[in-house]
């Protein structure tokens, strides 16, 4: 019997709610702050209608740098994520207040257009969602929107580059003109990072991009995490420990909307300060 | 056999490490189980460290020989927990407090196998002993030092897996403290030693012998110097391995 059957058939104990919320939650332990902050978030709150999703959080993001945001599911960090670019614009009934910078600049200014700042700040999804267009069309779509090119050859070259920088190009560079949805899972979602790269974009939100792909695949888009940080700055979202110890830099623990424990992911992972972030990475109930 | 009491209850070590709360129950029992052998081969070394050193006291070839035989199941129960460690290495990916668990027993059982080791060398001179005459000279004042020295070193030995397996980290740090008294102890027999084989250099084949065990008694305190350093480590979190006494309390104070 291989380890993941087994570890499928064991009993497992039943867990709830109550008994992890048996232990205070008071202010973040760790550090919050960054040297050299690309964003920084304070004071953050989000309502979905009359229910709290995030609550006061403050954290910054370093500069060329990863940062991973894990915790149980429903506690928040796809909802903080999504604050950055402001994908929570197209919620109605959510009410985001407190601070958000990115290079010291507010991202809920009134002046500023949120289609802008999304080109800045990019986003990558769980599932891969390529549009139904050629592999090249892709990633063109995003420059030609965003008018970041006069002519055909430089339109070439973004495509290429951004292909490349995902590390698609030579697996692609034969059927540019094939459908993205024709790719395998793995190569769809380093389309969706070229997409996102084609467009110059100083800060990559990840929402869980590996949660849907096979172990290579994951291990590859892994690595591009790595090689990508030298020019952007990265906050991805995981339920994987494992993924968020191996491409992080800086771990931050959320627990039911609050923002428990951040420090370096080397500390994190071998002596976490809380006995939430303690029981949440070794997988222990409250 | 003198062995801790806490090896057979949950408190102390499962209950501080919350070794019981992991979500997979399987889990618990592999840590657990870890825990078990742990304390097995401690208790085994500590049998053969005693039974050693008696035999070098007594003159008891037969008992030096079963210790040498022995150390073979040493070796297994090394060998044993080694493949456990390095299946729930790789198949939980253990993190944290078990992560220090798991990185704390793979060095401790190498610090126990030396000890073992160790036992072995009072095992073959307890055999020439006996066959030399030394062991029966009257007022035979280095045996009753290395006597001394042994049973300081028993003790510290005994207490060291005891704190071990109640997580007891202000006895560990005190029993890392004691060990400079050990080291004095080793001197003083040196010395004696020195002086009776210029006195008489037809025992120095003997005096030799004896030197080698009080030797090999002033390692087995070093190593348990390493479990306790293991112990602060496991606990705390902090690596405490070549720093002086104050520099421990400080770190861990932080």
């Amino acid at each position: 019997m291989n380890a993941i059957t087994s570890a499928k058939q064991e009993q497992v104990n039943v867990t709830t709610k109550a008994s992890l919320s048996q232990i205070e939650l008071t202010e973040t332990v760790g550090n919050i702050y960054a040297d050299d902050a690309k964003m920084s978030i304070r004071n953050a709150n989000v309502y979905y209608g009359d229910k709290q999703a995030i609550d006061n959080i403050s954290l910054d993001l370093a500069k060329n740098q990863v940062t991973a945001l894990i915790g149980p599911s429903g506690c928040g960090k796809s909802t903080f994520l999504r604050c950055l670019n402001r994908m929570n614009d197209t919620i109605d009934i959510c009410k985001i207040t407190g601070q958000f910078t990115l290079d010291d600049e507010d991202i809920y200014a009134k002046s500023l257009d949120p289609v802008l700042l999304r080109a800045r700040v990019g986003m990558v999804f769980q599932k891969p969602n390529p549009f139904p267009k050629s592999i090249y069309e892709n990633v063109a779509y995003g420059a030609r929107i965003h008018g970041l090119i006069n002519n055909k050859a430089e339109l070439d070259e973004i495509v290429e580059t951004s292909l490349q920088k995902a590390g698609l190009f030579n697996e692609v560079k034969d059927r540019l003109n094939d459908p993205g949805t024709g790719l395998s899972g793995g190569q769809q979602q380093r389309l969706c990072i070229a997409r996102t790269i084609a467009v110059s974009p100083e800060v990559i939100l990840m929402d869980e991009p590996a949660s849907a792909l096979d172990p290579i695949a994951t291990a590859i888009i892994e690595e591009l995490i790595d090689e990508l940080k030298e020019k952007y700055t990265i906050a991805i979202v995981t339920h994987s420990m494992q993924q968020a110890a191996r491409v992080s830099q800086h771990t931050a623990y959320f627990h039911m909307g609050k923002l428990v424990e951040m420090g370096k992911t080397e500390d994190i992972f071998t002596r976490p300060s809380h006995k939430l972030t303690e029981n949440y990475i070794t997988g222990r109930f409250g | 056999m003198t062995t801790p009491k806490e090896t057979n209850t949950p408190s102390g070590f499962t209950s501080k490490l919350h070794l019981d709360k992991h979500i997979s129950r399987r889990f618990n029992e592999e840590l657990e189980q870890v825990r078990n052998l742990v304390m097995n081969m401690g208790a085994l070394v500590e049998q053969q460290v005693n039974d050693g050193l008696r035999a070098v006291l007594n003159a008891d070839e037969k008992l030096a020989a079963k210790v040498i035989e022995r150390d073979r199941e040493v070796n297994t129960m090394e060998l044993e927990i080694d493949e456990y460690c390095t299946q729930i290495l790789a198949r939980r990916q253990p993190a944290a407090s078990d992560l220090r668990l798991i990185v704390s027993v793979i060095k401790s059982i190498t610090d126990l196998e030396r000890m073992g080791d160790e036992a072995v060398k009072f095992g073959k001179n307890a055999i020439k002993l006996a066959k030399g005459s030394f062991a029966e000279e009257e007022g035979a004042r280095p045996l009753i030092e290395l006597k001394h020295l042994g049973n300081h070193v028993s003790s510290t030995l005994n207490r060291a897996l005891t704190a071990y397996a109640q997580m007891d980290v202000a006895e560990a740090l005190e029993i890392i403290k004691d060990d400079s008294i050990i080291d004095e102890e080793f001197d003083n027999i040196s010395r004696l030693l020195v002086t009776k084989m210029m006195e008489n250099p037809r025992e120095i084949k003997n005096a030799l012998r004896v030197t080698w065990c009080a030797r090999a008694l002033e390692r087995i305190g070093d190593h348990t110097t390493n479990l306790c350093e293991y112990i602060v480590y496991l606990v705390e979190g902090k690596d405490v391995r070549h720093s002086s006494i104050e520099q421990i309390k400080a770190s861990i104070s932080k």
